[in-house]
């Protein structure tokens, strides 16, 4: 998206309230609005990917070593996958700031 | 039960058709399996949606987490708009104004589209025979708009319009039979399926789009916000449903019933029921009735399945 939310007046929007843009809630940081945070404890963690398939906000991205973890911008942390992870390595955690 | 193993996660399709930032709720099953359906649909698709929680955390303009042609419809008509789209879309490749392809037309609707305002087009647009997918995601309430009570709240649910007191036990009707009526339309396939069994809604998603022809899916949506559980248990409800008997996975196809996952064993009706704060006020007596009135159904239903 060219320009941010909150700057778009309803003038700019267009005829028939079409949105070309595909995917463009992505603009949209719902990670805000957390108040637990998901961590893996890497040692435990068997990247089985189980995390990634139940989370509903499609939050969890892959990293490069092959471990998933929660993406801040996005996550709402809702614990889901903590409760589903099979052995247990994503603890939730009070976000502090 | 290797099949509802999830831990071949990693062979599911990486794209997202259904992007992050949407605005459902923490927790919510429901954009759990819009998304598993989307991934199971992939690119191809052409999407009518109901208005509905679905509708409305996707696409708050002027951004929409839809990565496929999609249109919002008023609540009834997302099925007689599908209809619209594939006939058209149909002549155009007859006349050549197209290339032809296969393309996926999928409605979507939640209970309240489905069952009460859009009975009639899903009927409608079932009758007509269209090839179309129609995916209804039950989260058995109004949940968009505050917890409202559907034609698809079970029976002792408690909801703003069905309020459990000293009189009242909450919604005093049952569940509606949605799948049922949808088999009652002669349709090719029907089949029923919960986010928390991935492989199983994917492999149904995927089936119905095949298929030639209408086809309905109905997926039970646990909904935190409205079943009053906590966040992170929305998938363990899932299961919880499914394992007790009072949402049973199973499929029809051209005349058959098949039991897509028979649970074993068999779980008490009150080991789903007593977590969730919209049954608080039943008594044993209460859940005792629904154990029983879950058992037949679902014996009703491995009647079908052996008749085969």
């Amino acid at each position: 998206m060219a320009r941010p939310i909150d700057e778009i007046k309803w003038q700019d929007l267009e005829i028939g309230a079409t949105v070309s843009e595909h995917g463009s809630s992505r603009e949209y940081k719902t990670g805000t609005w957390r108040s637990l945070r998901p961590v893996v404890d890497k040692e435990q963690c068997i990247s089985c990917g189980v995390c990634w398939l139940y989370c509903p906000d499609a939050a969890i991205k892959r990293s490069d070593d092959g471990h998933f973890q929660a993406d801040e911008e996005y996550c709402k942390g809702c614990g889901i996958c903590a409760r589903e992870c099979p052995v247990g390595c994503i603890s939730m955690v009070i976000e502090e700031d | 039960m290797d099949k509802f193993s999830v831990y071949s996660a990693r062979l599911v399709e990486k794209a997202e058709y259904f992007a992050c930032g949407h605005r459902a709720c923490q927790g919510c099953a429901e954009a759990l399996a819009v998304r598993l359906v989307m991934k199971a649909l992939g690119r191809n698709t052409i999407v009518a949606m109901a208005t509905g929680c679905m509708e409305i955390v996707s696409s708050p303009l002027p951004t929409t987490a839809w990565e496929v042609p999609w249109i919002h419809v008023a609540f009834e008509n997302a099925s007689a708009v599908i209809s619209g789209c594939e006939s058209g879309m149909k002549a155009m490749m007859r006349k050549g104004k197209l290339p032809p392809k296969k393309i996926n037309f999928v409605a979507m609707g939640g209970d309240g589209a489905t069952a009460d305002i859009g009975m009639g087009q899903l009927s409608g647009a079932l009758e007509r025979g269209h090839d179309f997918v129609y995916v209804c995601y039950d989260n058995e309430a109004y949940m968009n708009t505050g917890i409202q009570r559907s034609s698809s709240t079970p029976w002792g649910a408690s909801t703003t319009t069905s309020p459990a007191g000293k009189i009242s036990k909450g919604q005093y009707t049952q569940k509606k039979d949605l799948p049922k009526i949808a088999i009652a339309h002669n349709i090719p396939y029907v089949a029923t399926a919960c986010p928390s069994f991935p492989f199983d809604l994917m492999e149904k998603v995927e089936k119905a789009a095949a298929i030639q022809g209408p086809a309905y899916l109905h997926i039970l949506s646990v909904c935190p916000t409205g079943w009053r559980i906590p966040t992170e248990e929305a998938i363990k409800y899932g299961r919880l449903a499914v394992n007790s008997c009072v949402f049973p996975l199973y499929e029809y196809e051209y005349g058959r019933y098949r039991l897509t996952y028979r649970p074993t064993p068999i779980l008490p009706v009150r080991e789903y029921i007593e977590g969730q704060g919209r049954f608080r006020h039943l008594t044993p007596e209460d859940i005792d009735a629904i154990q029983k009135r879950t058992m037949a159904e679902y014996d009703k239903l491995v009647k079908l399945s052996e008749e085969g």
